[in-house]
């Protein structure tokens, strides 16, 4: 089976919105971490995120769109509006039905849904929108883009948590192997409110730190949690490369494993998560010029995932730039693909900002200061998602 | 324009698991549906005066008398709790033993863990009074609540699967989308076994609410027995429901080998956008009669060899035009010859997961060579003037049977059923 | 009672400003299909309507009014009605 290509890239990060102003960010190791600007933390002991800056809706949306969307799904759009011009596509001329979205979710439209739970109990039930039907659930953005775009292919939606940006593009990859002929496919997130916030917290991973350069530390002696950000990418997947276009890469390989629950006495299945992607990609361990980490912050975690590596690959460069902009949930595998994607481009690998000191035990080639350089025909990206997903996707020069 | 081959590795069905009003289980469940008896009623969770459609399909449903611990219980979320007992179920069906690596779990669920997280809010909202909601009175699994794949993850965990495990949530098609999901995994190579279904528990206010805002749902209230209507001339739109259903999906070969008892072979599954409207269906139904052809395809089966078609029928005006006209550009003639009915007559309309307790009925009604009936249908709208299954079940022996479904953010899918190769 | 501007200013805000009509203009007989309202929007138009002028609209007239026009008559008869 033949790998599909990626040709077109959307995508907004608190590091930048669009390719070229992301990359030219993240290779400087930038970091889009600050307090957060879209709620008031008083009180919570999480105080920063990775805020996507600048983000107008209404420069980019027709006012209709406004009422009936979540901050998240207005960013989703966009993107799939800068994913299909990159690849320069117009919807409208593909064949009917040939062409279809799919997107990884986490919590959906939390924010829109936290307005109207506050309208509904606080005023009553006839106080909820008509729009509350469908603006905050986990199916949204497939939908408004489907729709936006006129893509009446396959639509799915996938929710692994933070690894679903990279099960999305499998999904994209069976439906591109039986008949689609071009697929959008990634995850662009928001958690940004109160309510949303409270639910991370629950979550006993997050970073209560309140210094940008020192609250996300993956893989250091001094992580003590994750930040977390919004934003991330959609793609365009096609099998092939249409004349004049460009391919930024191949989808080689993919493959997802799930953890035992803690205490059964049985091990990790990252590892094997890993393995198993390779083997789809048909590679072996040793063409893998670099690796995209899962990067959680968290120190059990973090020597988990670097264990994992360490042993399927020996030493090999590994970089986790989303220190810089914070774990994006459903955006964020998406956006590390396309860190890898460029990277392949560009041949140099970019820095993990802020990391000073590995934690004892943490034996990794992890790339801080300066991007390296280095010519990169095969990456690999991993994420986990909370609640055991591991998942591993082998990217390809074309 | 579709290059779907015939998968080396074909998918059959070999376990069955419900929580479905009426009755926990799938014995309960088929003596309701194929006896027409309906288990909609005025909702009894809460107070439901307050809102404009005030009947619902309620499980009842107890965690503790169905096996789960009070730990689980405390920690699940209802709609985890309905897929985790539904697995069990379907698992013990099937007389599997997991073998964890090879092993996945696809779970389907429109709106997740709604109820959970609706019941948090009013905590730590004082009741909607705070925007600046305190999380000194959040509980730990409210990340649970906020990122559904916790459900999906309970399942993996109870069952021991270690292989590919993810929520599907495309709307009222996921449960359709989850069981095509798990039939994906397995014919791709990725696991020899999938438990694949749906869960969705949305009896709650905030789900009343939005239906109400856009009158999606019956207002017929004061006859919750009979408010599910489905391609009746009086039909004015839903009954809200929960349920769930796992089924244990196998390889065929690895299922023959141990001597499995096999239902049938999922033969074909496809699903398309209308690309149209969040919640409005054009009256053509292209997009789901192009779901449905694909899938017929898949299947090599010919729209005269379809014995059965498990409508989506969800009772508002807009579906049931919508289905009727995408099954007769399908079937063609054949659609007048063809028995079609909808089980939400009798369990309501439960989102994520009746496209899986569809797939469930449909199982059952190939093994009792009975097709359950749609329930309340006494004068047809003049639009839907095909084979319906009023009031009594039929019987008959259906070899190949079409289940579709239909959802808000324009999905339309399709799946065939097929016991003749299985 | 409820003027055409004010259902105008309640339009703009649950579901956006036109993108193919002037609703500033002459309007009042435009059906809102013409000025791009589909029935969702115009659901969300009389809910809120429903809020901020305290009236019950029953469903099947918010369905047939399909002007602003219709819209308004339907309003202001039950703003007299129970005035």
């Amino acid at each position: 089976m033949s790998a599909p290509h990626v040709t077109g890239i959307g995508l907004l990060a608190p590091t930048g919105m669009g390719v070229e102003q992301y990359w030219s960010a993240t290779l400087a190791g930038a970091c889009g971490i600050g307090k957060v600007t879209r709620f008031d933390t008083a009180g919570y002991p999480a105080v920063l995120a990775g805020e996507v800056d600048g983000f107008e809706a209404r420069e980019h949306l027709s006012s209709r769109m406004l009422p009936q969307t979540d901050h998240m799904t207005r960013m989703a759009l966009v993107a799939s509006d800068w994913a299909l011009a990159d690849a320069g596509v117009k919807p409208d001329e593909l064949p009917d039905f040939a062409a279809g979205v799919v997107t990884a979710s986490s919590a959906g439209g939390f924010e829109f849904g936290h307005r109207e739970l506050e309208a509904l109990w606080s005023k009553g039930s006839d106080h909820v929108s008509a729009y509350q039907s469908f603006a905050w659930f986990y199916a949204v953005n497939t939908g408004q883009i489907s729709i936006r775009q006129g893509l009446r292919g396959p639509g799915g939606v996938v929710v692994t948590e933070q690894s679903g940006g990279l099960d999305v593009l499998a999904m994209a990859r069976r439906r591109l192997r039986d008949g689609a002929e071009l697929m959008l496919a990634g995850g662009v997130d928001s958690g940004l409110c109160p309510w949303g916030w409270v639910a991370q917290i629950a979550s006993d991973r997050l970073s209560y730190r309140d210094d940008p350069a020192r609250a996300y530390l993956p893989f250091d002696t001094d992580a003590t949690g994750f930040v977390p950000g919004e934003g991330g990418a959609i793609l365009v997947v096609e099998n092939d490369v249409r004349p004049g276009a460009r391919s930024y890469g191949t989808i080689a390989g993919h493959a997802s494993t799930f953890d035992p629950p803690a205490g059964s006495g049985r091990p990790g299945t990252l590892r094997r998560a890993i393995e198993n992607a390779l083997a789809d990609a048909g590679a072996d361990a040793a063409e893998v010029d670099v690796v995209f980490a899962d990067a959680a912050g968290v120190p059990e975690l973090d020597r988990a995932e670097a264990v994992a590596i360490t042993e399927v690959f020996g030493p090999v460069p590994v970089t986790a730039p989303k220190a810089g902009v914070g774990r994006l949930y459903s955006g964020g595998a998406s956006l590390d693909v396309v860190a890898a994607l460029l990277a392949i481009r560009d041949e140099v690998v970019p820095p993990t900002p802020n990391v000073a000191r590995l934690a004892p035990g943490i034996d990794l080639d992890l790339v801080v200061g300066r991007p390296r350089h280095k010519k990169i025909r095969t990456a690999l990206v991993v994420a986990r998602g909370y609640g055991g997903y591991n998942s591993a996707v082998v990217l390809r020069a074309s | 324009m579709d290059n779907s081959a015939r998968p080396a590795r074909r998918v059959v069905v070999t376990g069955i698991g419900v929580v479905a009003p009426g009755g926990t289980g799938r014995a309960a469940f088929w003596d309701l549906i194929s006896n027409g008896r309906t288990a909609t009623r005025r909702i009894t969770f809460f107070d439901p005066s307050p809102f404009r459609s005030q009947v619902a399909a309620e499980c009842d449903f107890d965690p503790i008398e169905r096996g789960l611990t009070p730990r689980q219980a405390r920690r699940m979320d209802r709609a985890a709790q309905f897929a985790v007992v539904a697995a069990r179920e379907a698992v013990t069906d099937s007389g599997l033993a997991v073998d964890p690596a090879r092993t996945g779990v696809a779970v389907g669920s429109a709106v997740g863990c709604t109820t959970g997280l609706e019941q948090e809010y009013s905590v730590v909202s004082d009741s909607g009074r705070k925007w600046h909601v305190d999380n000194n009175y959040a509980v730990p699994q409210l990340f649970d609540y906020y990122v559904p794949s916790s459900i999906s993850s309970e399942v993996a965990w109870d069952v021991g699967a270690e292989g590919p495990v993810a929520l599907i949530s495309t709307g009222c098609t996921s449960g359709l989308d989850a069981v095509g999901h798990g039939r994906d995994v397995i014919a791709e190579g990725g696991a020899d076994v999938v438990i694949a279904g749906a869960t969705d528990a949305p009896i709650s206010p905030i789900t009343l609410a939005c239906f109400d805002a856009i009158k999606a749902t019956t207002n017929r209230n004061d006859e919750p027995h009979t408010a599910s209507r489905p391609f009746d001339r009086s039909r004015n739109g839903f009954v809200l429901a929960e349920a769930a259903a796992v089924f244990v999906l196998e390889e065929r070969e690895h299922a023959r080998r141990r001597g499995a008892r096999i239902y049938a072979e999922i033969s074909g599954f496809a699903t398309r956008c209308n690309a149209f409207h969040m919640t409005g269906l054009r009256p053509d139904g292209r997009e789901m009669a192009e779901a449905i052809r694909v899938a017929l395809a898949q299947g090599r089966i010919a729209p005269t060899e379809v014995d059965y078609v498990n409508a989506h029928g969800s009772g508002t005006k807009q579906n049931d035009r919508h289905e009727t006209a995408a099954v007769k550009i399908t079937l063609g003639e054949h659609a007048y010859r063809t028995p079609m009915s909808s089980i939400k007559s009798m369990i309501g309309h439960s989102l994520g997961a009746i496209g899986s307790v569809e797939i469930a009925a449909c199982l059952l009604a190939m093994e009792h060579d009975v097709l359950p009936p749609t329930a309340n249908l006494h004068e047809p709208d003049p639009e839907c003037d095909l084979d319906y299954i009023p009031l009594v079940a039929r019987e008959k022996r259906a070899d190949v049977v079409l289940t579709v479904g239909s959802g808000f953010g324009g999905f339309q899918s399709a799946m065939v059923l097929d016991r003749r190769s299985a | 009672m409820m003027t055409l501007a004010e259902l105008v200013a309640i339009i703009r805000e649950c579901a956006g400003d036109s993108d193919v009509a002037d609703l500033d203009g002459d309007v009042l007989d435009v059906s809102f299909e013409d000025l791009g309202y589909d029935s969702l929007a115009m659901l969300e138009a009389a809910g809120q309507t429903q809020r901020r002028y305290a009236v019950t609209l029953v469903d099947d007239a918010v369905v047939e009014a399909r002007t602003p026009r219709e819209f308004l008559t339907l309003v202001n008869g039950e703003l007299t009605r129970v005035g």
